[in-house]
């Protein structure tokens, strides 16, 4: 339908200094409203302190099946977890 | 529930995806939009996050009515965020379903122009205030047991919108019970009146789960992709041994002189509603249904003057800005 309001994404950083977290997307005819409705949909209850909207169709993702290329590489490189290494007791915390 | 009577879509996918899909479901993986899913599985879940989403939008026009007339202050400023909440639940809902690929505007003509459904439980009318407080503690109590389970649906955005969902019903379940309850230990006129309300909503709220699993035959497809997460008589079951208790809590009675505990299954033993009056409602002869269906028509094209206003107004501010660069 070509009089249907764009699709928005809803990112929303809450009270403890985390980053923005996408929450999930509402329709609004512009960034001023989208705020406005983000507000009203995704913080009823003190959700959060700062919203960010992005328009749906400005969102590049990766596709589902680039999967293996894209993640199966960093699963052969355990050296890059700490766990991978031992240290002695006596050395302490580390 | 909020989703009654969804009928499973055929599929006719190639066998080996098929199978490969089915065990990323059975291994607990969430399906994501952009994945590869059978015909029937998006079919099937727009179809069933559909109607769950028309029911909440239509599910504020009973509880609506009652905004302007409730008792006190407090009571008004608590029925109005919840009816808001409801608001914000359609608006969940309908977003995990266009990633699905159909749009607000398809979707909403559906429910429009009879295509799609909602809930038979708000084709019933709320009389008075008591009405209100039976809706929260029994009808959003009966959504809640179906809600709860399908957190863990297969589908990740319908997932998520459950899952903020929940984190709401509580209150709406707690507040219509306190509303109820003020009723039930107030003065004999108004415990008759709860009474009354509870006499009404009693078999529409048992009708929400749909169908007996006898006459339901649309579950095994549903439950293997698993977005239906227990049968219909499960959660009707779960409910009614929830209820019971808070009922003779209130000194209401349920009207149901069959109504007993059984020891022997650790559960009650129920009349069922009569399914006739279901297929009835759902045919679209319940009380409410074309006032129902009227006002949400009225609304969209009522407001079509606004969204169209609106949009027009961006576009042209984005002209200008884009002219100005
Ligand atoms: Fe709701
Ligand atoms: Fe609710």
């Amino acid at each position: 339908m070509k009089n249907e309001w764009p699709l928005w994404e809803i990112f929303i950083r809450g009270q403890h200094g985390m980053s923005h977290r996408h929450v999930g997307s509402l329709h609004a005819p512009d960034a001023e409203m989208a705020i406005k409705n983000a507000r009203d949909v995704y913080t009823r209850r003190n959700e959060g302190v700062s919203i960010w909207v992005v328009e749906a169709n400005h969102i590049a993702a990766s596709s589902p099946s680039d999967k293996g290329p894209l993640y199966e590489p960093s699963e052969s490189k355990v050296y890059r977890h700490p766990t991978f290494f031992d240290i002695p007791d006596e050395v302490g915390a580390m | 529930m909020y989703a009654q009577m969804i009928k499973s879509e055929a599929t006719q996918d190639d066998p080996e995806k098929l199978a490969a899909f089915q065990a990323r479901i059975d291994a607990g993986e969430k399906i994501e939009p952009k994945d590869w899913m059978p015909e029937g599985y998006r079919k099937t879940l727009i179809r069933q996050i559909g109607q769950h989403a028309h029911s909440e939008i239509v599910g504020q026009l009973p509880e609506g009515n009652w905004i302007t007339r409730a008792p006190t202050l407090e009571r008004k400023a608590i029925l109005l965020a919840k009816v808001q909440d409801e608001a914000g639940h359609g608006l969940y809902l309908y977003c995990a379903a266009e990633t699905l690929g159909v749009s607000r505007d398809e979707i909403t003509e559906m429910l429009l122009d009879g295509r799609m459904k909602y809930s038979s439980i708000f084709n019933y009318p709320t009389l008075n205030w008591a009405d209100i407080g039976a809706v929260g503690w029994l009808v959003d109590g009966a959504a809640i047991m179906n809600q709860v389970p399908l957190q863990r649906t297969s589908f990740g955005p319908y997932s998520r919108a459950m899952i903020r969902i929940c984190k709401e019903e509580s209150f709406h379940q707690r507040q219509g019970y306190d509303a109820i309850r003020k009723m039930a230990e107030g003065t004999p006129e108004q415990k008759k009146m709860a009474q009354d309300a509870l006499n009404r909503l009693w078999y529409p709220s048992l009708m929400m789960f749909g169908p007996s699993d006898k006459d339901s035959v649309h579950s095994a497809q549903s439950m293997a992709w698993k977005i239906k997460m227990n049968t219909n008589d499960e959660l009707r079951q779960k409910f009614v041994d929830q209820t019971v208790p808070q009922a003779e809590y209130l000194g209401l009675t349920v009207p149901d002189p069959d109504l007993k505990w059984n020891e022997e299954r650790g559960h009650y033993d129920y009349t069922d509603p009569d399914w006739s009056e279901f297929f009835d409602v759902i045919k679209g002869n319940g009380p409410c249904n074309v006032d129902r269906l009227a006002a949400r028509n009225k609304a969209w094209d009522d407001g079509k003057w606004v969204r169209d206003g609106l949009l027009a107004h961006a576009r042209k501010k984005a002209a200008r800005k884009h002219a100005a660069e």
